[in-house]
């Protein structure tokens, strides 16, 4: 069992990396992607709710393996030349999960009172500032535990990409079988490898919520 | 001289309701003018529709001469000449009392942070909640919130301020010292809207009474002649239910 770990961790270190570029790519487009998305469902101009609401429930709708392929085969057929698989895989993951940060945005977002924007409004911020300045900094506080478990989906989400020949955790074990290994021992590292990333989020959130505790 | 406020012909429906019908309301620079009426008579309404934060149906609202913009940078920049002191006081709630007076110079009007807070530590003095500049707003009673408030939208140097019932959520102990403060404004010629139910108030610094009721002006009167002889009915009850209780 030590050695399915040990015996290999230059191919642990490989899948290791596959998963953390995977999170950390697919991450940080969502967050940027689903706090303009969560904006737009709030924003005083039509046609942004509408555009905001059309992609939460397109892409929210579909599964994510479907996703993934529209991605393997279809943007081969657009584009010339060779395809970078971790690469779609990382837009994928966070085009998806966007709809997800950005609901849970739009969720933060109803919890700040309106007068709070009624009075940002009212000194004569615009619509960006309203909500950098006021209701993302309150919405932020009561969305961290949801957020979370958002990005711990996401996570585990990357796993996804190992049927898209992306090397990750999630595909390691195919990996092993070639070199010999027991599949179970293998999965058993992958689960244990994963509670342990997961902690290191709870721990993040726990940090967060602390320090953006509201100030009374 | 053409008027600071003007509204004309403004209606308001929503959906069924009638809330504002055929409002017409002229405000010269330096006057105070108090909006008073019962409750569901459409004078908030009527006060948070002029900076925009309700929209009208039909009819025009000026400010200085230019009709107010739709949605966007246009009326941003108006609302930043409109003063607006709400009934929930509306402090932003994550930042500091200084921090809430200096939000709008700093970013709207472009100060740098030092001078912002020149002013608004001036401004904090003037309302008498100066020491509590580094508190944010939870920490304070209702009256001082209330009147941080008022230094909020007074650093943004407006040329008019809408008072949408400024006292109707404070302690009885506390009013005063929220009215002194908006009495000191109206001496010093600022031009106010301000929709109250103190009538000492009204006494004390308006120089006209509007009074509203069903979504209509129903009574234009200076202070004195409309609280000791209203003409309509409808005024008449208002005002003996206001002192026989």
């Amino acid at each position: 069992m030590l050695d399915a770990l040990f015996g290999h961790l230059d191919l642990w270190g490989q899948a290791l990396w596959g998963t953390v570029v995977l999170f950390f790519g697919g991450g940080a487009i969502a967050l940027v992607l689903g706090v303009i998305v969560g904006g737009m469902r709030v924003s005083p101009v039509p046609i942004a709710r509408a555009v905001g609401t059309v992609y939460v429930n397109l892409v929210r709708n579909t599964p994510l393996t479907l996703i993934f392929f529209l991605f393997a085969f279809g943007v081969p057929v657009l584009v010339e030349g060779d395809v970078d698989f971790l690469g779609l895989a990382v837009w994928a993951l966070g085009l998806y999960t966007a709809t997800y940060v950005a609901e849970t945005m739009r969720a933060g977002i109803n919890t700040v009172p309106v007068g709070q924007a009624e009075a940002a409004r009212a000194i004569g911020l615009p619509f960006g500032q309203v909500m950098s300045l006021v209701i993302l900094p309150q919405a932020m506080r009561a969305v961290i535990p949801p957020m979370m478990s958002v990005f711990i989906a996401l996570l585990k989400n990357t796993t996804v990409a190992a049927g898209f020949s992306v090397l990750n955790l999630g595909s390691i074990r195919a990996y092993m079988s070639e070199r010999g290994e027991n599949a179970m021992d293998v999965l058993l590292w992958v689960a244990i490898i994963f509670v342990a990333l997961v902690m290191l989020l709870t721990l993040l959130q726990s940090q967060l919520e602390r320090r953006w505790k509201v100030a009374r | 001289m053409q008027p600071l406020v003007e509204l004309e012909h403004v209606e308001k429906h929503y959906g069924e309701f009638h809330a504002l019908k055929d409002i017409n309301l002229a405000v010269e620079q330096g006057q105070v003018v108090v909006v008073i009426g019962p409750s569901g008579s459409g004078k908030s309404t009527l006060c948070r529709s002029i900076n925009r934060l309700e929209t009208i149906t039909s009819g025009s609202i000026t400010i200085d001469g230019k009709e107010l913009p739709a949605e966007g940078k246009a009326l941003a920049r108006l609302r930043a000449d409109v003063g607006m002191v709400f009934q929930s006081f509306n402090l932003f709630a994550h930042k500091t009392i200084l921090e809430n007076v200096t939000l709008g110079p700093i970013k709207v009007r472009g100060l740098s942070k030092r001078e912002a807070e020149q002013e608004a530590r001036a401004l904090l003095d003037r309302v008498g909640v100066g020491h509590q500049a580094d508190k944010y707003p939870a920490q304070l009673s209702g009256g001082q919130q209330q009147r941080v408030a008022i230094a909020r939208s007074l650093a943004m140097k407006p040329k008019v301020m809408l008072f949408d019932e400024p006292t109707s959520a404070l302690d009885p102990e506390m009013i005063n010292e929220v009215l002194d403060v908006m009495v000191g404004l109206a001496k010093e010629g600022m031009t106010m809207i301000v929709v109250t139910h103190e009538m000492g108030f009204a006494r004390k610094a308006a120089d006209r009474v509007v009074f509203m009721a069903d979504g209509e002006i129903v009574e234009e009167a200076v202070p004195e002649e409309f609280f000791t002889n209203p003409r309509t009915p409808r005024a008449k009850d208002f005002l003996s239910k206001l002192i026989t209780h």
